[in-house]
């Protein structure tokens, strides 16, 4: 190593590695992956998202699972929480959809009301 | 480059290891490769989170749910529901006190973690330590650029002075004072050294930071010997620590490829490399002078001084000798600045310190708390207490150099000037905790037997003296002792303080004039009385029949393997206590707990 530069270059990669270990979570995705949710195609909208903030170089935001949600015909259900707690339902989620949703919501801040609990038809 | 979901970090220490880690870590990889997740779910090995008692420990990212004494049978169950679904695990949660609805890192509410301050121990259980790349995520490395391109070796030593670090090896000398000794001796080659011999019966604080962060011992003696004028360094790591032993050579090379050891580092000039030698077994090789006869491939004996090594250490040649622990608190004091460490801990001992806290305690493990912390924050909140609702008798501090510290003074703040004002020390960091069925003759014995094994024999004070005193402990302890006995212990312990060579034999006695100085009493009643108050000198206990309730069913008798117990049908059996050899069956075999064991 020549210089303290390399050496910088090496802590970001290796930060982001290790991204789901920090405490810093700026928002976090919660994909419902419960029976209902792995059967309505939950896990490819996981890795829709996973894919999509990876692409992007998006770090601090983590993605968990959570249990069933409770509206199982609305699934795939995917909520995206803000660090102060403010949630957003998202319902029939589909890998495109979540593509948008990186795009609107998590990066600019902007939800995406189509594909709200509050827009579906119960 | 990939980037994982969830990270799995199991622990990778000796104790979770030799309670199988290894294999819940194959296990886990096997389910998840098993379940197609082998994608997204990264399975990471760590240092020591420092819970031994709950081991083995596993903590899952990005929740931060800490599951305890996993097995291998429940490695199944977490991927299926924690990794899979998401659904956290409760059965093998770490246990908390309220109803947290998001379980997510609940185990920092817990008062064990919560009331520590890691700072040695800042990396141990969150990084892998035979990754180089973890190590610099969490500013590793960064601490010796900075010395390199910022500072001058001046600026260094003023820096680690006044943060007020004092050797955590046991003795506090001050360390920015130790290497400016070493700065201003004129020679050819100076030398690095570190002392990872950690000789202590229980200690364990330096085993789990050179498992669990080598690379934090490698930047601070860089940074050392930036400072002192030296190139090479020496780590002398006893031989029973396989597994620090291979982390520190993974490291060690690691950072040779890296050009983080080696030739011109960062471009700046300065050379510095670092080799392991490995002791032999011999506790007096964690004194400085025998450490270093030793390295030099000499018996391992201590020598008299002045010189001290900072002017003619090894090979003759300027060197210091720091602690693993010492080590670890250098790169952080570097990075966030003298004054940020020197606010934590009391006015004369500053910054934290690294416990093993063993014996009877719910919490065994390892512990860092700021200096000024109390005993009983140590012993309550953080040990959890006494186990089997028992009371707390005293408490060891320093191991065979130190003394016991009782009940009354629980309250007392943990710091090297008051710990040593009440006839103990702070010594390595192993603190035993002991309770109301502990005989504390029985304690000085236990550690004088200890240090007459390991000493050099080159100084009589040491070889003789202390063997006596141990012969005078065995007398007491074993029913024979005398009128006399305890003035003998005391005229040879303070003889063998003020001429032993080295601090084996100077601080050998410490054990028994601590307990003699609180518990002069057990003493008393074990010589005058022939009585183990405790119940522990197997010597002066007594197997006794109740005569009220015995039944005379002569099951003690039949089991008995000296056959010294009689009686028969309508009279109460009795135990001839010249031919009884204290085995116990009698006790335990008795339908009627008619047998009592008797002080």
């Amino acid at each position: 190593m020549k210089s303290l530069a390399e050496l910088e270059k090496i802590r970001q990669e290796a930060l982001e590695r290790m991204s789901p270990r920090s405490d810093k979570e700026r928002m976090r995705v919660v994909v419902g992956m419960a029976t209902c949710g792995i059967a309505a195609g939950a896990r490819p909208v996981m890795q829709a998202f996973l894919d999509e903030l990876k692409k992007r170089n998006i770090n601090d935001v983590k993605v968990a699972m959570t249990g069933c949600i409770g509206v199982c015909k609305l699934e795939p259900i995917v909520e995206v929480v803000d660090s102060d707690g403010t949630k957003v339902t998202y319902v029939k989620m589909t890998p495109d959809k979540a593509a948008r949703v990186v795009a609107e919501h998590i990066v600019n801040g902007r939800v995406v009301a189509d594909y709200t609990i509050g827009a579906a038809e119960i | 480059m990939q980037v994982f979901r969830a990270h799995v970090l199991v622990c990778g220490g000796t104790g979770c290891t030799s309670s199988n880690s290894g294999a819940i870590i194959q296990e886990f990889e096997r389910r998840i490769k098993e379940n197609c997740l082998d994608n997204e779910v990264k399975v990471v090995q760590t240092g020591c989170f420092g819970l031994c008692a709950r081991g083995p420990i596993v903590v899952i990212y990005p929740e931060g749910a800490m599951y305890t004494m996993v097995k291998v049978e429940d490695v199944k169950e977490i991927v299926e529901e924690h990794l899979v679904k998401g659904r956290i695990v409760k059965r093998l949660l770490i246990s908390t006190e309220e109803e947290d609805k998001d379980l997510a890192r609940s185990h920092e509410n817990i008062d064990f973690f919560k009331k520590q301050f890691r700072i040695a121990l800042r990396n141990c259980g969150i990084i892998d330590p035979e990754n180089i790349d973890e190590y610099i995520a969490y500013d590793g490395y960064k601490a010796l650029g900075k010395v390199l391109t910022e500072m001058t070796p001046d600026e260094v030593i003023d820096v680690v002075t006044r943060s007020g670090l004092r050797g955590r090896g046991g003795a506090g000398f001050p360390t920015g004072r130790k290497w400016a000794f070493a700065r201003a001796s004129v020679a050819d080659q100076k030398y690095v050294c570190c002392n990872a011999d950690e000789g202590d019966p229980g200690a364990f604080m330096d085993r789990s930071v050179l498992e669990g962060d080598p690379h934090s011992i490698l930047e601070a003696m860089a940074i050392a010997g930036y400072a002192i004028g030296a190139n090479q360094g020496y780590i002398y790591v006893r031989a029973e620590y396989p597994i620090a032993v291979r982390r520190l050579q993974i490291a060690i090379n690691q950072a040779r490829e890296y050009g983080l050891l080696g030739k011109n580092i960062f471009g700046t000039g300065f050379d510095f490399d670092i080799e392991l030698r490995l002791g032999a077994g011999a506790f007096v090789c964690g004194e400085e002078t025998a450490l270093m006869t030793s390295i030099e491939g000499k018996r391992g004996e201590p020598r008299t001084r002045p010189p001290f090594p900072a002017v003619k250490g090894l090979f003759g040649k300027p060197t210091i000798l720091n602690n693993v622990e010492t080590y670890a608190n250098i790169p952080v004091i570097i990075l966030k600045g003298p004054e940020w460490f020197a606010s934590i801990g009391t006015e004369r001992s500053k910054g934290t310190k690294v416990f093993a806290v063993g014996g009877k305690i719910n919490n065994t493990g390892l512990v860092e708390v700021p200096m000024g912390t109390t005993l009983r924050e140590v012993v309550y909140d953080i040990g959890g207490g006494i186990p089997n609702g028992k009371k707390f008798k005293a408490a060891q501090t320093g191991g065979p150099s130190g003394g016991c510290i009782p009940a009354q003074h629980l309250d007392t703040p943990i710091e090297y000037d008051t710990l040593t004002q009440l006839g103990s020390m702070m010594g390595s960091g192993g603190l035993i905790v002991m309770d109301e069925d502990t005989c504390m003759v029985d304690i000085a014995k236990f550690f004088l037997e200890f240090t007459v094994d390991e000493s050099c024999g080159k100084c009589p004070p040491c070889r003789i003296g202390t063997r006596r005193m141990l012969e005078i402990l065995e007398k007491i302890t074993s029913g024979k002792g005398e009128e006399g006995d305890i003035e003998k212990l005391e005229i040879l312990a303070k003889n063998i303080k003020a001429a032993a060579l080295c601090g084996l034999g100077q601080t050998a006695p410490n054990p028994v004039l601590s307990t003699l100085r609180y518990f002069r009493d057990e003493y008393e009643a074990h010589v005058k009385d022939k009585r183990c108050p405790a119940g522990v000198c197997k010597a002066m206990l007594r197997y006794v029949v109740q005569a009220d309730l015995c039944k005379s069913c002569g099951i003690c008798a039949r089991n008995c393997p000296v056959n010294c117990i009689s009686g028969q049908k309508g009279v109460p059996y009795e135990i001839d206590q010249d031919k009884c050899i204290k085995c116990g069956t009698c006790k335990e075999k008795c339908p009627f707990k008619a047998i009592l064991l008797q002080a």
